[in-house]
């Protein structure tokens, strides 16, 4: 009996041993991975942990708002925070985010074994994740722009050089990857369209960090040195404010019209209607680098002569309103190729389509902000602007999660639970964005969390925002707990490469 | 049966697509996108200078480059004829890949090296030579963070080139596109300089 127990003993310790051994040579094997799918995994979990921490900083931004008496947080705090708030949602949530979904899914699209320059892949994920942590330690000891602390403010310079740094270095290579990798007989026009649309995004992200990177030399620079030039840490908001906002975040968005047409395109199960028409929408989106790259905000004013209004609207339609022809064109050739009688919905287009009615919804806002008759810069409005896009990406990665996952972690997800968090996701959005679009037409100023008056319910708008932000917590939190489950325990994947990719021929 | 019958007919025709010339590609890219912009806020610095007066009063001049300061032009110069020599000796490497010549391309590559270590030399010397401080003014601090920039990409170059020459010695010479990649991107570093030498250096 004894002899029994210690055999069991040994033998439980061994299984514990192995079982020790087993985590540790996963972990091992993910932090030194140059598997594709690894490294997309990665990124989707991390920066979707991040969106939990951004929502809920936005929470606490709205609700500091509802009462313009009185403050919960501090000063210094509120100024960190409204900064933070901005670099996360592009920084360390949407950009990664589309970003490891399509170093997850390119390289199996365009029958590719493996990402090109995985490994500048890798060293490109730790730069983004050590950035944004060196960033977020900044931003909690006053380091941020216009914090108080100097070490922590070049601390902050040198983590958002990280975070550039670690996404060029994935851009490249999702850029390379589909222009060097594709199998052989497939041309560039016949790779899928959200292949396509990570191949825009890349050289968009290529050719617009570089820009803000040498601004932020300067800056840098100047704030190690003489502090006067550009504004010591305030020059961050005068040099670099148009990274932190549209049309920047614009780009970011482009893979949000790939998902969409590429769930579309499989749910009809035949030829796409006008593809090159679509390839077209896809590019155009990415119209909006030019005014990234320019440095500038583009604006109209509707008065005086013809001869001036010309002369400020043919630069606002070019630099602003290109891009939203590009989404209208996607989302009407999405919409003609589902008239289609063979379609069949599928639960990942219901998220996947909200999406993209959120950044177009919060693309057409950014255009009607530029027009200056309308008083809104400065305003929450540009914030309503912000949000509207990042969750509507957020919302689009639901759909392009729940849609490309089984492809990627080899089990299905649920259809209801997924549809069900997409309508709570498209009310989430709706309520911490559009709120402040009405605030932001009664002038609401933006980054002030007290002393602001307007004839209206102020209260009520920044508590809707509030409880959008909460609420979009709890999709986030729910969809990772959903997938946690599904791709663990769930039903294996039975579809067909046919099924989950669309037939380019028809 | 004839076994032609049976035979599999040709598959598509394989494509080369050299995954490292399109990333030197996009490097020179992004390396010209920072540089770009740098020159962008240089410009935009410049023109919004106020006025002053020359110092014999004929003239008004935008008081942006302080008049104690003197560009060093024969260095600043020999650093662009550097740059063309390095350019030339670039595509001598790629010549005597193609012809699987392995002493030339390694001799290529380290003349190269070698005048890449020369523009080290040179932008160090134009630093010696002004004696500015980069806490001195505003075009002192952009001045050093538009060369320091410059710098490192010449260093990244030369990081290039002995990745290229320790595989030419080391016996890779069917590695073509190594070295025409590098080549690729001596030629971008020099197209940047040329942009960077005919704003800070000569319009001043």
């Amino acid at each position: 009996m004894t002899a029994v127990e210690v055999g069991s003993s040994a033998t439980s310790s061994g299984v514990q041993s192995a079982t020790k051994s087993n985590f540790l040579a996963t972990v091992a094997a993910y932090l030194m991975t140059n598997d594709h799918r690894r490294l997309g995994r990665m990124l989707i979990s991390i920066s979707a942990i991040f969106a939990l921490a951004t929502a809920v900083e936005g929470a606490l931004l709205a609700a500091e708002r509802i009462s313009t008496s009185s403050a919960l947080l501090g000063s210094d705090i509120i100024v960190q925070l409204f900064s933070a708030f901005r670099f996360d949602l592009i920084y360390a949530v949407t950009a990664p985010l589309m970003l490891g979904l399509a170093v997850a899914v390119v390289p199996m699209q365009i029958g590719a074994r493996s990402l090109a320059f995985a490994r500048a892949a890798l060293l490109g994920f730790y730069l983004w994740f050590f950035g944004v942590v060196l960033v977020g330690t900044a931003y909690l000891n006053n380091g941020g722009p216009g914090g108080g602390d100097a070490e922590m403010v070049d601390l902050y310079f040198g983590g958002l050089g990280l975070v550039v740094a670690g996404l060029l270095l994935i851009s490249a290579s999702v850029a390379t990857t589909v222009l060097t990798s594709r199998r052989a007989g497939m041309t560039l026009i016949e790779a899928p369209i959200f292949s396509w649309s990570a191949l825009v995004t890349s050289i968009s992200m290529l050719v617009t960090l570089p820009v803000a990177v040498g601004a932020l030399i300067f800056v840098a620079v100047d704030h190690s040195y003489e502090r006067s030039t550009f504004g010591a840490s305030d020059g961050v908001n005068a040099w670099l404010g148009w990274a932190f906002g549209a049309p920047q975040v614009f780009l970011v968005a482009i893979p949000t019209l790939g998902v969409l047409a590429q769930i579309v395109a499989t749910m009809t199960k035949g030829k796409q209607p006008l593809r090159g028409g679509l390839l077209i929408g896809v590019g155009l989106m990415s119209t909006a680098m030019l005014a990234s790259v320019t440095q500038t905000s583009h604006t109209v004013t509707f008065s005086g002569g013809l001869g001036e209004i010309a002369k400020s609207l043919v630069p606002y339609l070019l630099f602003n309103d290109l891009s939203i022809l590009g989404v209208l064109i996607v989302l009407g050739l999405c919409l003609l190729a589902m008239k289609n009688e063979r379609a069949k919905l599928d639960a990942a287009f219901v998220p996947a389509f909200l999406g993209v009615g959120m950044v177009l919804t919060g693309m057409i806002g950014s255009a009607v902000q530029k027009i200056t008759n309308l008083n809104l810069a400065n305003t929450v409005f540009e914030e309503g602007v912000l949000v509207y896009v990042t969750y509507g990406v957020l919302l689009s990665s639901i759909g392009a999660v729940s849609y490309f996952g089984p492809r990627i972690w080899g089990r299905q997800m649920p259809s209801t639970p997924v549809i069900g968090l997409g309508l709570l996701g498209f009310l989430a959005t709706v309520l911490a964005s559009l709120p402040f679009f009405i605030a932001g037409f009664a002038d609401q100023p933006a980054a002030t969390v007290t002393d602001f008056k307007y004839s209206g319910p102020a209260w009520l708008w920044n508590s809707l925002v509030t409880v959008g932000h909460l609420l979009m917590t709890l999709v986030v939190l729910s969809f990772i707990g959903l997938a946690m489950k599904s791709f663990r325990k769930g039903e294996l994947n039975t579809a067909t490469s046919a099924d989950l990719f669309e037939s380019v021929k028809g | 049966m004839s076994t032609t019958a049976n035979a599999l007919g040709a598959g598509p025709k394989m494509i080369v697509r050299r995954p490292i010339l399109v990333l030197a590609g996009l490097l020179s890219t992004v390396s010209a996108m920072v540089m770009g912009s740098m020159l962008a806020i240089w410009l935009d610095f410049r023109s919004n200078a106020p006025l002053r007066e020359s110092t014999d009063g004929t003239k008004m001049l935008r008081d942006w480059l302080p008049e104690n300061i003197k560009i060093p032009e024969v260095a600043t110069n020999t650093m662009m004829m550097t740059f063309v020599i390095t350019c030339v000796m670039a595509q001598w490497a790629i010549y005597s890949s193609r012809r699987n010549d392995s002493k030339h391309t390694s001799l290529a590559l380290g003349v190269v090296l070698l005048t890449e270590i020369a523009l080290i030399n040179a932008q160090l010397a134009v630093y010696t030579q002004m004696g500015i401080g980069v806490r001195d003014g505003s075009y002192m601090t952009m001045f050093y963070a538009v060369t320091a920039t410059m710098l490192a990409m010449i260093v990244v170059c030369t990081g290039f080139t002995l990745l290229a020459l320790f595989r030419s010695i080391g016996g890779r010479s069917g590695d073509k596109d190594l070295v025409i990649a590098h080549a690729v991107y001596c030629y971008a570093i020099s197209a940047i300089f040329s942009m960077l030498w005919l704003v800070v250096y000569v319009q001043k």
